[in-house]
């Protein structure tokens, strides 16, 4: 005999999708709005900037001022701007643990529902 | 292919139209990528410098490359609404599938609020050049939202057709700006001197680190699949349609590195947020300016409107299988659209678009796309061990296997460590995320689905089983 699944009302249908939305929402903004999402480059700001000692040549000059920069200190910290790629290892492990178990689980979870569906589907007696 | 739904339970129920050509597939993969060039890539550039960027586009072309060859095999034999969602159902199992469905949907919502950004910051760069500074950017962030949906919302014939013609528009404007250029048109000179002077500002990590936003060149060419259940010829049009448009992508993404990293520095090329246009603004030519503004409003309005038809497929397939709520699987007695989900999947785009920056909105996309693109790789070996070659007809049998497969798994592990770098808190927390999603389809959702309609392909029992 074929699985029957229970007759979803219009309640339940509602719960789950504000669950999921709720989930999607808070998952994706928390790290937004807790401030630890995103890489920020940090500006290293000379002083006195001039095209040449920001290790801009004329034709670069030119293409900045083409842009609408013409004054080397509105690019001051544009140019001196460098991403922090120093980090530690365990933040990796557990990003690294995080990913790979998150397959394995879903995997695992999803053979089992899957021989359910071949056991259904393949099976006269059960179809 | 076209029994898919027909072996389906025998119940009256409207089907997508099959009204789609190999024309059509490409404008779909290119029309959502092609965006992909005209804002985003740049961000690789930043991460790692000119050099970094251009090994970025190369590398990532090469896993786009295996996505590509994979994912047409798998389609032009899985040939369902819902693209690699489908796919997952066949070949892994109902909760893959969930997260599949979840994975195409964060991806091409994302995108698409991404696109409205896009099309935001550019009207307002615009009136800044016209004297008017200070636009506010929100009332056509959703006017974009609003359009494409309402498109969407009436037909997929005139939807892909409308992108189609806005796609070819926005290629021959990265062409056009090329040649130009070559040909003298731009008042200041091409310069490539930061590729000596500042080869690798952040050393060999900065490579790894740019292949993160290297994969914007690229990201949804694989939406190609999502319209297989509404293409005449899947077999055909899939493959021809995918492949077609990821060489586009390779010729127009090594154009536009060579145009903007020769015309832009690469300190403000690493942060600009629509480098065709501001290239164009450098060369004076009042008349490319205005060819790269046109380039990158239809660009954007083309990715947006495919993202709204692929994530509204997978939204309505998941509906369609109580994976979600049913009243999502509903297609529009007139215009024959997954209309709720379409409606429905508005205000989530609006949500990120109206308050979320663009790189962080940008790295939410890519993430949902590794994801996906990992899946595909174990998917592949599953499908050729369940189903060995001679045991079912497919449309197209992709060369070399598995070396694409094990290619495909090296990148994304390099990408994985290239979106740690800098945005490693995103991807934990997307990862908690699709945790918690999975067990609560798993323990909770499950109960609803019919197990035997998960598989509807006429196959034979997979071995193993």
């Amino acid at each position: 005999m074929a699985y029957q699944p229970p007759k979803q009302g219009l309640a339940g249908q509602v719960f789950d999708v504000i669950t999921l939305l709720v989930l999607t929402v808070g998952a994706l903004y928390l790290p937004l709005y807790l401030g630890f999402a995103g890489a920020a480059k940090t500006p290293n700001p000379i002083a006195n900037p001039t095209w040449e000692a920001l290790g801009q040549n004329a034709t670069e000059a030119k293409q900045w001022a083409a842009i609408g920069i013409a004054d080397p200190a509105a690019a001051n910290d544009i140019i001196t701007a460098r991403f922090d790629y120093s980090f530690n290892w365990l933040p990796l492990i557990v990003m690294a643990v995080l990913v790979v178990g998150y397959f394995v689980l879903v995997v695992r979870l999803s053979d089992r529902e899957y021989r359910e569906v071949i056991e259904e589907r393949f099976d006269p007696k059960r179809r | 292919m076209a029994n898919v739904t027909a072996t389906a339970p025998a119940t009256e129920r409207l089907q997508l139209l099959r009204v789609l050509g190999p024309a059509h597939i490409w404008a779909l993969g290119v029309g959502i990528v092609l965006v992909g060039e005209y804002m985003g890539w740049n961000f690789s550039v930043g991460k790692g410098g000119m050099i970094a960027g251009l090994a970025a586009c190369w590398v990532a072309g090469l896993l786009y490359t295996c996505v590509a060859m994979i994912d047409s095999e798998v389609t032009s034999t899985i040939a369902a609404a819902g693209g690699q969602y489908a796919q997952a159902k066949h070949i892994v199992g109902p909760l893959m599938a969930f997260n599949v469905g979840l994975f195409l949907v964060m991806a091409y919502t994302m995108l698409e609020a991404a696109n409205a950004i896009t099309v935001g910051y550019l009207l307002d760069t615009v009136a800044g050049m016209m004297g008017h500074t200070g636009l506010n950017q929100k009332p056509f962030i959703i006017l974009s939202i609003m359009f494409l949906a309402w498109l969407n919302f009436r037909g997929v014939l005139a939807t892909l057709t409308f992108n189609l013609v806005i796609t070819a528009i926005a290629f021959l404007a990265i062409i056009a700006l090329f040649v130009s250029v070559q040909l003298g048109a731009s008042a200041v000179a091409m310069d490539f001197s930061a590729i000596t002077t500042a080869p690798l500002p952040y050393g060999w990590i900065g490579i790894v680190a740019a292949l993160h936003f290297g994969l914007w060149y690229y990201l949804g060419i694989e939406g190609t699949c999502q319209a297989a259940e509404e293409v005449r010829s899947p077999a055909r049009s899939l493959p021809y349609g995918t492949m077609a448009g990821i060489m586009t992508l390779l010729i127009a993404a090594t154009m536009t590195w060579y145009v903007c990293s020769g015309l832009l520095p690469w300190e403000y090329l690493g942060q600009a947020g629509t480098p065709l246009f501001d290239a164009a603004r450098v060369t004076g030519n009042t008349g490319l300016m205005v060819l790269l503004f046109v380039g990158t409003m239809f660009s954007t309005l083309a990715s947006a409107n495919g993202c709204i038809n692929d994530a509204s497929r997978a939204w309505f397939s998941m509906g369609r299988d109580r994976y979600l709520p049913s009243w999502f699987g509903a297609v529009h007695p007139v215009y024959r659209t997954p209309y709720r989900s379409i409606v429905f999947l508005v205000p989530i785009a609006l949500i990120f678009a109206l308050g979320a920056p663009l790189d962080q909105v940008v790295t939410f996309s890519i993430l949902s796309g590794l994801l996906g693109y990992t899946f595909m790789t174990f998917n592949m070996v599953m499908f050729r061990r369940k189903w060995p070659l001679e045991t079912i007809k497919r449309g197209y049998v992709h060369p070399l296997h598995p070396l694409p497969t094990i290619v495909l798994l090296t990148l994304c592990a390099a990408a994985y460590f290239a979106v740690f770098l800098g945005y490693g808190t995103q991807l934990s927390a997307m990862m908690c995320f699709y945790i918690v999603a999975s067990l609560w389809f798993h323990f909770r959702r499950y109960r609803f689905v019919r197990r035997g309609d998960q598989f509807t392909m006429p196959w034979p029992k997979p071995q193993g089983y």
